[in-house]
């Protein structure tokens, strides 16, 4: 009796699996895949021709600077907000909260509207703007700015939680034994949220580098000056230059190689960070 | 989240002041002023006011005109094709990736840790590199689109792509959310119950789904909302057909190429609108959850 009923068990049991599996690789893992079987295409010359290629080397640049800017500011952000919300108790906290994940509830091209409604020829500031010969939408502040949008919860909704549950009384001991707030800071609170920190800025990064829709609506598509890494690939897909376009596609799929990777292995050595990623 | 706070004036349970808030001035942590002032500036640069642009752009239109911009037959299939097949992406994957997080966290099997790492890969991978692979891999000459080919199926090009991408960005939220809850599962509950008699199939629906249900559903709506504002992994594989295969954030796109402003702000606020009702469901979700685990 018992075997009978085992053997049916058996087979659900693979078969489960099976599908498990066959829907990870088919939706997931191939994507993954044919982004290097297709940017290999044409032989790894005209790999590198295309990744050597002017306009893609101006686009890297451009993505390099608009992380090397954003970054920076969303983890200064991070850490202040974090500092406010986990040590201290005061009205409201809640509503900012929520103001802090509301990039993630925008559409990204929303995101990049908003910044056309603000800042774009007819938008609040345009006229001021224009007199004064400042430009931000279609050019490289309007891209920095829409990424920083899109960017600005990673590092706080990291730090939030994890400085929640450790507390102050770290902090309190060190004050109380004599450091100035600003030591207490980097001597005690830092070291304590360090690999929290970097998995929000692993995050924010590959992000900010990765960023199209936000990004599409504000840069203007000039080639060579305000064309991202992924605007890029558009163009050349549009173009149906496929290599090209899976070859800049290869240098951002090895970005997100490199942060699933660090992010795993920080997850391992730290589980607790993998709650907090959870939630976002 | 009491924990967090820091007013010295309160040990053990003394009698609290009429009014619960603790009391300024008594702080022992310094920089409250000068990071809180910080964040609340920053937020409201950054995010607050950009978006109050939207609203008060909109709202020039007059509420007359507003209504037919965002009930214009081409503005209204966009709406439906991106709320419609983000739910069935959503829905999809609250099935598979049930399955999926099931197996991750009950099965030993090779290769799970790789399987496991790679459920990130789509809140990692760039949205125009998924959408550009995406279409590649389902296009009639494909990989998978000639293996369907023959089935009569087509994917790429048509609202089925929409779906496929979707599902895709949409995946992740449903399976991490499922997975620390299918961890914590008792499962002296179900040995109990199989025990008793229960089949497999009556175990799991009489007594892990009712543990799990909330969660599974707030992993869906985490992925729905992400999902239905969708852009980059869309437009590659969508075919952008008007009335067909276009989305709403397209729909957005093409009015502001056309520097028809208003109209597309108009659709940017249907949008949001709905995305945030949607935030509030959610955390009202997550509540009741986690609730509902205490309780057990």
């Amino acid at each position: 009796m018992i075997r009978a009923q085992q053997i049916p068990e058996e087979l659900g049991r693979y078969a489960l699996l099976g599908i498990a599996l066959l829907y990870l690789v088919g939706l997931v893992a191939l994507p993954l895949a044919i982004v290097f079987v297709e940017a290999l295409a044409k032989g790894i010359g005209s790999y590198v021709t295309a990744l050597l290629d002017p306009y893609a080397l101006a686009a890297m640049r451009l993505t390099l600077l608009t992380a090397a800017i954003v970054v920076p500011m969303n983890l200064v952000f991070g850490i202040a907000a974090a500092w406010a919300i986990a040590k201290f108790e005061f009205r409201g906290k809640n509503a900012l909260i929520t103001a802090i994940d509301l990039p993630f509830a925008v559409s990204p091209v929303i995101s990049g509207l908003i910044y056309v409604l603000m800042f774009g020829a007819q938008g609040w500031f345009g006229p001021w703007l224009t007199a004064h010969g400042i430009r931000i939408i279609f050019a490289v502040p309007g891209i920095i700015l829409a990424t920083t949008f899109v960017t600005l919860p990673f590092v706080a909704r990291e730090l939030i939680p994890l400085m929640q549950t450790q507390g102050n009384d770290e902090e309190v001991t060190a004050l109380s034994l004599g450091a100035s707030g600003w030591q207490t800071f980097r001597l005690v609170t830092l070291p304590n949220i360090r690999w929290g920190l970097l998995y929000g800025v692993l995050l924010c990064n590959a992000r900010a580098m990765g960023e199209f829709g936000a990004v599409s609506v504000v840069s203007g598509h000039v080639r060579g000056l305000t064309n991202t890494l992924p605007l890029h690939i558009e163009i050349l897909h549009s173009e149906y230059n496929y290599v090209g376009a899976f070859a800049a596609a290869s240098i951002l799929a090895m970005l997100a190689l490199v942060t699933m990777l660090a992010k795993t292995l920080l997850e391992r050595r730290h589980p607790e960070l993998r709650g907090a990623a959870a939630r976002s | 989240m009491s924990e967090g706070a820091l007013t010295l004036p309160l040990p053990g349970p003394l009698p609290a002041p009429a009014t619960a808030r603790p009391r300024r001035g008594f702080r022992v942590v310094p920089g409250f002023g000068l990071t809180l002032g910080y964040t609340l500036l920053y937020v409201s640069l950054i995010v607050l006011l950009p978006l109050s642009a939207a609203f008060v752009r909109s709202a020039e239109l007059g509420p007359e005109r507003f209504w037919q911009v965002v009930t214009a037959p081409r503005v209204l299939a966009s709406l439906r094709l991106s709320f419609g097949s983000a739910l069935l992406a959503a829905g999809i994957n609250g099935i598979f990736g049930f399955v999926i997080a099931w197996a991750l966290t009950r099965h030993r099997f090779p290769f799970r840790r790789l399987f496991d790492a790679i459920i990130d890969l789509p809140f990692a991978l760039p949205t125009a590199v998924a959408g550009i692979a995406l279409t590649a891999l389902y296009a009639p000459s494909g990989w998978i689109g000639q293996l369907l080919q023959p089935l009569g199926i087509r994917v790429a090009y048509t609202p089925l792509g929409v779906v496929v991408a979707l599902a895709f960005v949409s995946l992740p939220f449903v399976v991490r959310t499922l997975q620390p809850v299918l961890g914590d599962l008792d499962r002296e509950l179900e040995r109990a119950a199989e025990t008793l008699g229960a089949s497999r199939f009556q175990t799991f629906i009489w007594v892990v789904l009712p543990s799990i249900w909330p969660t599974l559903l707030t992993g869906v709506a985490l992925g729905f909302s992400r999902a239905v504002g969708e852009y980059g992994s869309v437009i590659f594989i969508a075919g952008n057909i008007p009335m067909v295969s276009e989305i709403a954030p397209l729909m957005i796109m093409t009015k502001l190429e056309q520097y028809q402003y208003a109209e597309a702000t108009a659709i940017a606020v249907v949008m949001l609108l709905a995305s945030f009702a949607l935030m509030f469901g959610i955390n009202a979700l997550q509540l009741w959850g986690q609730r509902r685990r205490q309780v057990r």
